[in-house]
């Protein structure tokens, strides 16, 4: 499959269904509908085979997830599941309250290396990696992971619960992982899950008293991206701003200007290029809505030292659109982008962010927008 | 036999019809129903067996309160409703 050719075909998981927009004759539209009325919350497409994978929330039944069919539409999977919790185990969150061994949310999709075909991994809320060798057919627990003595240091973050929601695999070597937790930091694994380190030097948390703002335990990943082709490189998008890694994430530098803020929460990075990189950017934490009512894009072309606010095509006037962690996708060309938005609003960019046409404002809430 | 309802919401992702199981506590009948049902199962509990977050379940009209171990004691002759909570919204 071609990494190169741009892409036509966007999923979007929204609070009422799951939406296939495709390009036809230069415009984008709604192609088809799956789940209509139903919470999807994220999707994958596995670059090896094709294959779709939508995660559903069906509230009091619980979180699900399908996979698509040769012939069209989707079959229920298996869902990631943790094991029984054992005898006498006291886990408390940082409530003070039972922490749930069960999965409250998936909140992470990611396709293993091009020679694991069948691989899948994916991330939870309460915060559990599980890995899938068989297409989603059956999942287990990365224990190594979950049973790391600090991972009971893992808070919540964009929600009570401790969320993994980045997963990086290194597309060099299938067994050098890169996750991210909000809150946990950032972790890497060189043998393919068997063991787990903290990485996340350089970052900063300003909710957390002084002397332990600097703890990679302790850090507010939003999202975390890493370059294809140069794997090095990895961008963070982080409650209290932007960092950016040469090192695999080891250590990270802050930007501390990029346009109207950098608080936000998504990240893309382009595949080829390591410096360039796009943002969404709200105002911070306490409002958590676009600078004065106007949707902008950024875009870094030089590693961060300079940005571009794109803003050719997205509403200038009473935009209070959020655009949540992974609601931001590029595809595999570096060339389209797309973006959706928490009021229903979904862009797209055929020239790296310079335009945008709106292909609607009227879906249900989007939660998550990818190119098939 | 003790007949088992479910809400009628759960029945466009697993057809769950009134049906009738033996069973002497609130688990060991929905066990029962899983049995049939295999796919049912997590869309009542969660992984660690509990009932979910936001369902209910009825014994003779009495919600059960006892969520977890789901040991509350049903008769021969009882009704088992198992239905959503409105705080699931």
């Amino acid at each position: 499959m071609s990494h190169t050719q741009p892409s036509d075909t966007l999923l979007v998981s929204t609070r009422k269904g799951l939406f296939t927009v495709k390009r036809d004759g230069g415009g984008w539209d709604v192609a088809a509908v799956d789940f209509l009325g139903d919470n999807v919350t994220l999707t994958l497409t596995d670059p090896r085979d094709g294959r779709h994978y939508a995660a559903l929330d069906h509230g009091h039944f619980g979180v699900k997830l399908h996979r698509s069919l040769a012939g069209g539409g989707f079959e229920e999977i298996a869902t990631p599941t943790y094991p029984e919790k054992p005898e006498g185990h006291e886990e408390l969150d940082m409530w003070g309250r039972p922490l749930p061994w069960s999965t409250v949310r998936v909140w992470a999709l990611a396709a293993g290396g091009a020679d694991e075909p069948g691989t899948l991994w994916c991330g939870t809320l309460p915060g559990g990696l599980f890995k899938s060798t068989d297409h989603g057919a059956s999942w287990q627990l990365v224990r190594s992971l979950w049973d790391h003595p600090l991972r009971q240091k893992w808070g919540g973050g964009g929600a009570d619960l401790p969320g993994l929601h980045s997963i990086c695999v290194d597309p060099r070597n299938a067994r050098r992982l890169a996750i991210a937790v909000s809150t946990g930091g950032v972790w890497a694994s060189e043998d393919g899950g068997d063991s787990w380190t903290l990485r996340g030097g350089g970052m900063r948390a300003e909710y957390m008293p002084p002397e332990q703002a600097d703890d990679p335990i302790a850090q507010d990943v939003h999202c975390l991206v890493r370059c294809r082709e140069a794997p090095e490189r990895m961008w963070v998008q982080h409650h209290n701003g932007i960092f950016v890694s040469s090192d695999e994430g080891t250590s990270f530098t802050e930007i501390d200007k990029a346009g109207p803020s950098t608080f936000g929460f998504a990240v893309a990075v382009h595949p080829r290029e390591p410096d360039t990189a796009w943002f969404v950017p709200e105002i911070k934490d306490e409002k958590r809505i676009p600078k004065d009512g106007r949707l902008v894009v950024t875009r870094t072309r030089d590693g961060g030292r300079s940005f571009d606010v794109l803003t050719e095509g997205l509403p200038q006037r009473h935009a209070y659109d959020v655009v949540y962690r992974h609601a931001l996708a590029l595809d595999d060309s570096g060339e389209r982008l797309a973006i959706g938005s928490t009021t229903g609003g979904l862009w797209v960019s055929e020239d790296q962010g310079d335009r945008w046409s709106c292909v609607s404002h009227t879906l249900p809430p989007v939660y998550a927008v990818r190119f098939a | 036999m003790v007949r088992v309802v479910f809400t009628q919401n759960i029945q466009r992702h697993v057809a769950l019809p009134e049906t009738e199981v033996a069973g002497g506590t609130v688990r060991e009948v929905l066990e029962a129903v899983f049995a049939d049902s295999p796919s049912a199962r997590s869309y009542v509990l969660d992984d660690q067996g509990a009932l979910r977050k936001h369902m209910t379940v009825f014994v003779d009209g009495t919600m059960v309160r006892d969520r977890t171990t789901l040991a509350e004691p049903v008769g021969p002759a009882s009704t088992v409703h198992v239905f959503q909570a409105l705080s699931g919204g």
